[in-house]
């Protein structure tokens, strides 16, 4: 039995060597009907590729048709070498998946071919042909949506260092304006920039406008408590600003005890304690009155 | 032995930790001040942990205990010029320090200081002096 099936294969492997140009053509003609994409893609390159994928396929083939095997290392990665290209050019799944599972007729022709005389043969080779091919169209898929996942992870990270802005809004007075949602990694990147520019700056007053906060739940509100602990402990004060009437009752339905912390209804109520606090007052010149002495 | 160095200046203490803390030194440290304040009948104390790196819980309640024994010794407590990363690791480890007080570096740490021991003497004999 083990023999036969050596035999086999080195017949897959014979007939694909055999029969590689009128494979190849047929392969091709196949994928220039529904999934090629001449406009990610040059006819050359994906000629060279599928080119590649056969000479792989044949050699892996000769020990075995389990796409898991060592043999079939060089295939697999060549597979998720083209499905991490095709990702980032902008192919769908099914388009990706397609390079492989469009090999079908042609190889299965071929096979029809090689063995005229013996349908037990031929069944038998179609089947392990079949469960091959099956396995190396879910394994570029599944890198496929690897490198898809790893653009989004990338994309995470861009989106956390661009969306926590501090800014100096007077001598000694820092303001966080954060918009989103907090999670954990995000509020630690903030807490971290916060602190950072509060020893740069060396202010004492540190604003964190919670106007473009979606939602505050328990997380979010012990995530923002440990904050401002931390700033105190460096020796600033916090002010939590833009507050809004749902968040307000959110945060008391919810018990959360934000009674040590002074909480303002906008960034201007904030901004003017703060300067309260700073030792700064404000003087508004009267206009009729400069006019007068004008 | 390795000590802290206590510092006098008028009528506060200036304590500046250039070391990391290691269990037995924090202990030392607490007698020396302790036995200081009493004896200098100083009316605060300043921890300057600026160059301080590392922190664990308890050399965070080392701080906390520090400050509460000065508070019952008479003397405000300030601790000034934490870093922003032992800052994190304290609260990542739910020490708050609750009822220490805190300053960016030691000169606002010295404002506060006067400030409230300003506030004590006025409390004191604001009524007979005005």
């Amino acid at each position: 039995m083990a023999t036969s099936t050596v035999n086999q294969n080195a017949t897959l492997a014979s007939i694909i060597q055999q029969r590689r140009e009128a494979i190849l053509a047929e392969w091709l003609r196949e994928m220039s009907g529904a999934t090629r994409r001449s406009d990610l893609m040059k006819e050359s390159e994906l000629q060279a590729q599928c080119g590649q994928f056969l000479d792989l396929l044949a050699r892996a083939s000769e020990t075995g048709t389990n796409a898991q095997t060592a043999a079939y290392e060089p295939l697999r990665e060549m597979l998720m070498d083209t499905s991490h290209v095709r990702a980032q050019k902008g192919f769908t799944p099914r388009e990706t998946a397609m390079f492989v599972f469009s090999i079908k007729r042609p190889l299965f022709t071929a096979i029809r071919e090689a063995h005229s005389k013996d349908a037990v043969a031929m069944a038998e080779q179609m089947w392990s042909m079949t469960e091959l091919l099956d396995s190396l169209g879910l394994y570029t898929t599944e890198a496929y949506l690897k490198s898809r996942e790893e653009v989004i992870r990338r994309q995470q990270e861009d989106m956390l260092e661009l969306s926590t802005p501090v800014v100096k809004l007077w001598e000694g007075i820092l303001a966080l304006p954060l918009i989103g949602t907090l999670d954990s990694a995000r509020t630690q990147i903030v807490m971290e920039s916060l602190l950072e520019a509060i020893v740069q700056t060396n202010s004492r007053v540190a604003i964190i406008d919670i106007t473009g906060v979606p939602t505050v739940d328990t997380v979010v509100a012990q995530h923002l408590l440990k904050t401002v602990t931390a700033a105190r402990l460096m020796g600033a004060d916090c002010i939590i600003s833009g507050v809004r009437p749902q968040i307000a009752q959110t945060i008391v339905h919810l018990g959360i005890n934000l009674l040590d912390v002074t909480t303002k209804a906008t960034l201007s109520d904030a901004f003017g304690l703060a300067m309260q606090r700073a030792g700064f007052s404000f003087v508004r010149s009267d206009k009729k009155e400069s006019k007068r002495d004008n | 032995m390795e000590r802290i160095p206590i510092l006098r200046m008028g009528e506060y203490l200036l304590v500046t930790i250039q070391v990391d803390m290691h269990d037995r030194l924090a202990m030392t440290l607490q007698d020396d001040l302790t036995n200081r304040i009493s004896e200098t009948s100083a009316k605060g104390v300043l921890i300057d942990i600026s160059s301080l790196e590392i922190v664990d819980s308890f050399i965070g309640r080392m701080l906390g205990n520090i400050a509460s024994m000065s508070r019952v010794l008479d003397a405000d407590t300030v601790v000034v010029g934490m870093r922003p990363a032992v800052a994190i690791t304290l609260v990542e480890l739910g020490m708050s320090l609750t009822g220490v007080r805190t300053a960016l570096n030691v000169d606002a740490g010295m404002d506060l200081l006067r400030n409230s021991l300003d506030a004590r003497k006025d409390a004191l004999y604001g009524s007979r002096i005005h």
